[in-house]
């Protein structure tokens, strides 16, 4: 009886997490906030879910096989977050009017002007004209990248 | 292209992770699975090797009991803050990039340091500087830099406390000077 409170209230608890993980997927506006909602609650839900197994198992045989589940959750879920943030970062994939501060983006102009300078300011360019408009009318490679006007 | 090897008691703390995964997999820790489990652990570990790991020769199991603790408060209290922020402020949240330079300049306490800061205080790794050890952060909800300021103290504090537990000897030594300095 207790137990089965208990692993209710876990597997809630953990459903909720999804839920909150799929909230914010949709309600957050870009790619770099909805990977929040992509980590957080999730590596939550997991160990919520992964105890509520374990409670109702009642054995101590699954718990190792638990316990790695989620040591592997907590390894890779960074490192995925890191891999799409970065990549979305470089090519642009945010919107810049949501960011109340970057101390990021003079870096990254700098090391890219340095490696190839006029390669690199046309790509950014073209990327940065297409992430700003998807009907992409100033997709020009003449246009100046619009978020680099006011630094 | 052959490699310089690597001394048996660096791949130790490997061996010994390989065979409990071995263990848990087989959901069995008798003898027998654990010899063959260390035999290809071993085998593993000289065939297919990775870029050694270097560990820092410290490990203490006393600060790591009360961080696993505060790691756990922490997750609960950043995904209750998504959730919330999900609800309420949804599309009208604001974010920022904050640069973080730690303290420590060993690759290992840095990549430990971005693991657990993706978790607990909110933020998301974008990019790290190896030559400063600088973290670039994206962090939910910081519209000051005040906020910002606030982030950056609770990434120096978990920084803190994985030196604490495996840091090297000269972070430690640095830490203990920092603190009481203050």
């Amino acid at each position: 009886m207790v137990q089965d409170v208990i692993v209710s209230v876990l597997l809630i608890g953990g459903a909720l997490m999804s839920l909150a993980a799929g909230i914010g997927l949709t309600r957050f506006p870009d790619l770099l906030s909805r990977m929040h909602a992509a980590t957080k609650p999730q590596v939550l839900g997991l160990l919520l879910f992964l105890l509520a197994l374990a409670v109702e198992n009642g054995s101590w045989v699954l718990v190792p096989i638990l316990v790695l589940c989620w040591i592997f959750q907590l390894l890779t879920s960074p490192v995925s977050a890191h891999m799409v943030g970065r990549a979305g970062y470089r090519t642009r994939h945010l919107q810049r009017e949501l960011l109340t501060l970057d101390e990021l983006d003079d870096i990254v102009a700098k090391a890219a002007d340095e490696v190839d300078g006029r390669a690199a300011g046309d790509d950014r360019a073209r990327t940065a004209g297409t992430a700003g408009s998807p009907a992409g009318q100033d997709d020009s490679p003449t246009a100046g990248p619009p978020d680099r006007s006011e630094a | 292209m052959s490699r310089q090897r690597i001394p048996l008691i660096t791949e130790l703390p490997l061996v010994i992770w390989l065979v409990l995964v071995w263990g848990a997999l087989w959901q069995d820790f008798s003898a027998g699975t654990l010899v063959f489990g260390a035999i290809i652990a071993y085998v593993v570990v000289n065939v297919f090797y990775l870029p050694p790991v270097e560990l820092t020769g410290r490990f203490n199991i006393l600060w790591l009991i009360p961080f696993i603790g505060r790691f756990l408060v922490k997750l609960v209290a950043a995904s209750a803050e998504v959730f919330w922020l999900a609800l309420t402020r949804g599309p009208r949240l604001r974010n920022a990039v904050v640069a973080v330079e730690l303290r420590s300049h060993s690759d290992f306490l840095v990549t430990a340091t971005g693991h657990a800061i993706s978790l607990i205080p909110g933020s998301l790794v974008l990019e790290v500087d190896r030559s400063t050890s600088t973290l670039y952060l994206h962090c939910l909800n910081v519209t000051s830099s005040e906020d910002a300021e606030v982030v950056r103290r609770d990434v120096l504090a978990t920084e803190a406390w994985l030196v604490r537990i495996m840091g090297t000897r000269a972070d430690l030594a640095s830490l203990r000077a920092e603190e009481a300095r203050r």
